[in-house]
């Protein structure tokens, strides 16, 4: 088992921590990750990225041209990294923000409406926990408990209130992939 | 040991905590910030000593104060700062002065980019100062490696009482991976009676110095620091290897390339082809001998070097090892770029070609 | 027999290597002196430049370091904020402190570092062999300003005292010489209290010494005094630039 994730977003939607979460999550489950983050100028305000490897395996290379899942969250991480994605990955795009379709009919494209079910949920600030539950559901490689757990340890003492949020947020990103 | 997810920059930063570290003096630049960020917290929590200089120039001259009064000091920058530390470098090592210093390289020249890079071997491996000196230069391929290298570090440099390079990269620096937090074997240290601590009934007053005036002295004293390098190439050369033992195409490279050439490994063999990686831990002293003997192996009928520097540099040190026993190519990039997988693979496939 | 004189135990007993007239010995000693009165010497550490007081790591009795040019007050930074409790002190030239080493000193000063700096202004490079210096006046001649120093060309003359003293972090500033008995004692009190203050905690502490270079001024040691007193002293005014040490705790 070998994943290869790029996700890639405007600075402040949550797409690094993405990235990061699931990294931890992997660790928690045994595996070998690697979280490399673009850096630069780019990060104050413009479309940040990142590549994480979740493997079973020592991990090579953090950092690849062509991931087997990409995480859009913004219209130009579309535009940049969908023709290197690997034949037959997947492509989680918030719909939210992204109106443009996956154009390659070897992918498998999810849309998730990110903000809209943040909204739903109470909270504008949980859109990512929303496309973690959507990939977390979708490509079965990390445990939901795992994801829990690691939503437990994220918030403690006077944050402790946003667990059930984020749990509530999670689940509701794993409903949209049927 | 549990594992836990680290940034590198943060995680060579704790790693100079749990080494004794007594104080840090640095200066801010991409891609190396989060060092002192995490150290201007976490120093003072231990009762250690941050300072933030002036510049790089000043953080290297408060390391060689520091560390002339038998502290553990440490600096850390990337590539242009690390130039503007090479005065400094070169008066601890003239002054025969340990300490330790971090460089995340990015590209050059002058400003360069902030990309990771590995334009600065010849500066490290060759003393970038002025004058005939080497520091240990350790380069770790990742960050457990880093963390592991740089608690070490101090111990080399008391051991030797010279200057130590941790040469990481921009990448090392920014990824996050999981580490463990395990015991690095600590060495027999020398006590450090040379150090200006103030005399506190010592019958002589010590110096710190690296200057001489008359040329007879200066010559003996190269002649020791020469002898103390001897001793070093004896006992600290490093490396690693991977795949060697049926390899046809043998791919030298350290640092983060390295860890890449891993993955070219895999997809080399997966498409048939007998490939192994030769890594340089100890990129000075360079681990020669083991590269020469590797390299004379029958199976082994073409190497490849490959880096993040245009023409490369360690290639040189790799000839030097190499002495034209195989043919040698080369893949790199510099400004940042990171050589891929695919260009590895396919440089690999071409050296074995042309060999034949 | 009474002793009538003895020499610092802050000396050693290294024959010093400054041209006859140099003032440097006549500071040295002052320093010795001071630290030798106030009980620092065995827990001092001192700090020398590049420049003609490089060997004075040989002449000072306390532990010494050797700094790169213009480093000194860096080196001092990394030395005290290590040894907090212990006296730490520069000695340092006008190229040195005032050319090369113009960020570490100001910096130094900016974060008050409870070192005490001597700085030794002759308006001249020194060892290099009578260079112009920052403290060059107008209209003196240096080896690299032959026709003498110009304003277009060189700009004015830096008062480093003065300079030092818009920083916070100095609490103490004083510019003296040793051209003659009462000054000289002068100096040595503007010595001892800088030392005192640092010892006291207060902050940055800093004396500037106004000297003579008979060597590469030109001139014999008689008439370099005269010289300073007409021509550094007008430009350089002796005194206190900046104490505000009772006001810090």
């Amino acid at each position: 088992m070998k994943k290869e994730i790029i996700i890639s977003g405007f600075g402040g939607q949550g797409g690094l921590a993405i990235g990061k979460n699931l990294a931890e999550a992997g660790m928690a489950e045994g595996m070998n990750v690697t979280w490399a983050p673009s850096y630069g100028p780019e990060m104050r305000g413009g479309t940040a990225n990142c590549s994480v490897v979740l493997s079973d395996k020592p991990v090579g290379s953090p950092i690849f041209n062509h991931p087997t899942e990409l995480i859009a969250m913004n219209e130009p991480s579309l535009e940049k990294f969908e023709a290197g994605v690997v034949p037959g990955g997947i492509v989680f795009v918030n719909s939210s923000v992204v109106t443009d379709k996956v154009s390659r009919p070897d992918l498998t494209a999810y849309y998730i409406p990110c903000a809209e079910i943040a909204d739903e949920v109470g909270n504008p600030k949980v859109g990512n926990m929303v496309m973690l539950g959507a990939y977390v559901a979708a490509t079965k490689v990390l445990k939901t408990e795992t994801i829990e757990v690691m939503i437990h340890e994220m918030f403690t003492g006077a944050k402790a209130k946003l667990v059930p949020l984020n749990i509530e947020a999670f689940h509701r990103g794993m409903a949209c992939i049927r | 040991m549990e594992k836990e997810l680290w940034k590198g920059n943060e995680a060579i930063a704790e790693a100079a905590i749990r080494a004794g570290c007594d104080c840090f003096f640095g200066y801010p630049i991409t891609p190396q910030s989060e060092v002192p960020e995490y150290l201007s917290l976490h120093m003072p929590q231990h009762g250690k000593t941050f300072v933030q200089a002036e510049s790089e120039v000043a953080a290297i001259n408060m390391v060689y104060g520091a560390a002339g009064s038998g502290m553990r000091a440490m600096t850390s920058s990337s590539s242009p700062g690390v130039s503007l530390k090479q005065e400094g470098i070169t008066y601890l090592a003239g002054a025969e002065l340990p300490a330790v210093i971090v460089n995340c390289m990015r590209g050059g020249p002058g400003l360069g980019t902030i990309q990771p890079a590995q334009g600065d071997y010849f500066q490290a491996t060759r003393g970038g100062g002025n004058g005939d000196y080497r520091t240990v230069v350790l380069a770790p391929s990742n960050i457990q490696e880093a963390v592991d290298f740089v608690q070490e570090a101090f111990d080399i440099a008391d051991q030797y009482r010279n200057p130590v390079v941790v040469l990481a990269d921009g990448l090392i620096g920014q990824m996050m991976e999981p580490i463990e937090w395990h015991d690095v074997p600590k060495r027999k240290l020398p006590a450090k009676d040379w150090a200006t601590t103030g005399r506190k009934g010592r019958d002589h007053h010590n110096i710190i110095n690296s200057l001489y005036i008359d040329p007879n002295e200066c010559d003996d004293f190269n002649a020791h620091l020469a002898k103390k390098y001897q001793l070093i190439k004896e006992n600290e050369v490093r490396w690693d290897t991977k795949d060697t033992d049926d390899a046809e195409l043998l791919i030298t490279a350290y640092g983060t390339p390295a860890r890449i050439v891993l993955t070219a490994l895999e997809q080399l063999r997966a498409a048939g082809v007998k490939a192994g990686l030769f890594r340089p831990i100890s990129l000075w002293p360079f681990p020669e001998k083991p590269l020469h003997d590797l390299a004379g192996q029958s199976h082994i009928k073409a190497i490849l070097d490959v880096e993040m520097s245009i023409d490369g540099q360690m290639i040189d040190d790799v000839r030097l090892g190499v002495e034209g026993q195989k043919p040698i190519s080369y893949l790199g990039h510099a400004g940042g770029v990171i050589p891929t997988v695919d260009e590895m693979v396919e440089a690999g496939k071409k050296a074995l070609k042309e060999a034949e | 027999m009474a002793v009538v004189y003895q020499k610092s135990k802050g000396l050693t007993d290294k024959e010093l290597h400054y041209c006859p007239g140099c003032n440097h010995g006549i500071v040295h000693k002052l320093v010795a002196e001071s630290l030798e009165e106030l009980g620092l010497l065995d827990d001092a550490i001192g700090v020398c430049p590049v420049g003609c007081s490089v060997f004075a790591y040989n002449y000072f009795s306390c532990d010494m370091q050797e700094a790169a040019h213009g480093r000194a007050p860096a080196v001092a930074t990394g030395i005290k904020r290590t040894h907090p409790t212990q006296p730490v002190f520069t000695y340092q030239g006008d190229g040195d402190l005032a050319s090369i080493g113009a960020a570490e000193i100001v910096h130094a000063a900016m974060r008050g570092e409870k070192f005490t700096t001597i700085f030794i202004n002759n308006a001249i490079y020194g060892m290099t062999g009578g260079q112009m210096a920052p403290t060059t006046l107008i209209g003196q001649k240096a080896t690299t300003c032959p026709l003498g120093r110009t304003k277009e060309q060189a700009g004015m003359p830096i008062r480093v005292s003065e300079l030092l003293s818009t920083l916070d972090g100095c609490v103490y500033a004083e510019r003296v010489c040793v051209t003659d008995i009462p000054n000289l004692n002068k100096a040595k009190k503007a010595i001892k209290k800088a030392f005192q203050l640092q010892m006291e905690g207060k902050g940055f502490t800093f004396v500037e010494v106004l000297s003579t270079c008979p060597t590469n001024w030109g001139m014999t040691p008689l008439k370099s005094i005269e010289w300073l007193k007409e021509n550094m002293i007008p430009y350089y005014p002796l005194g206190v630039i900046k104490d505000t040490s009772a006001e810090v705790n």
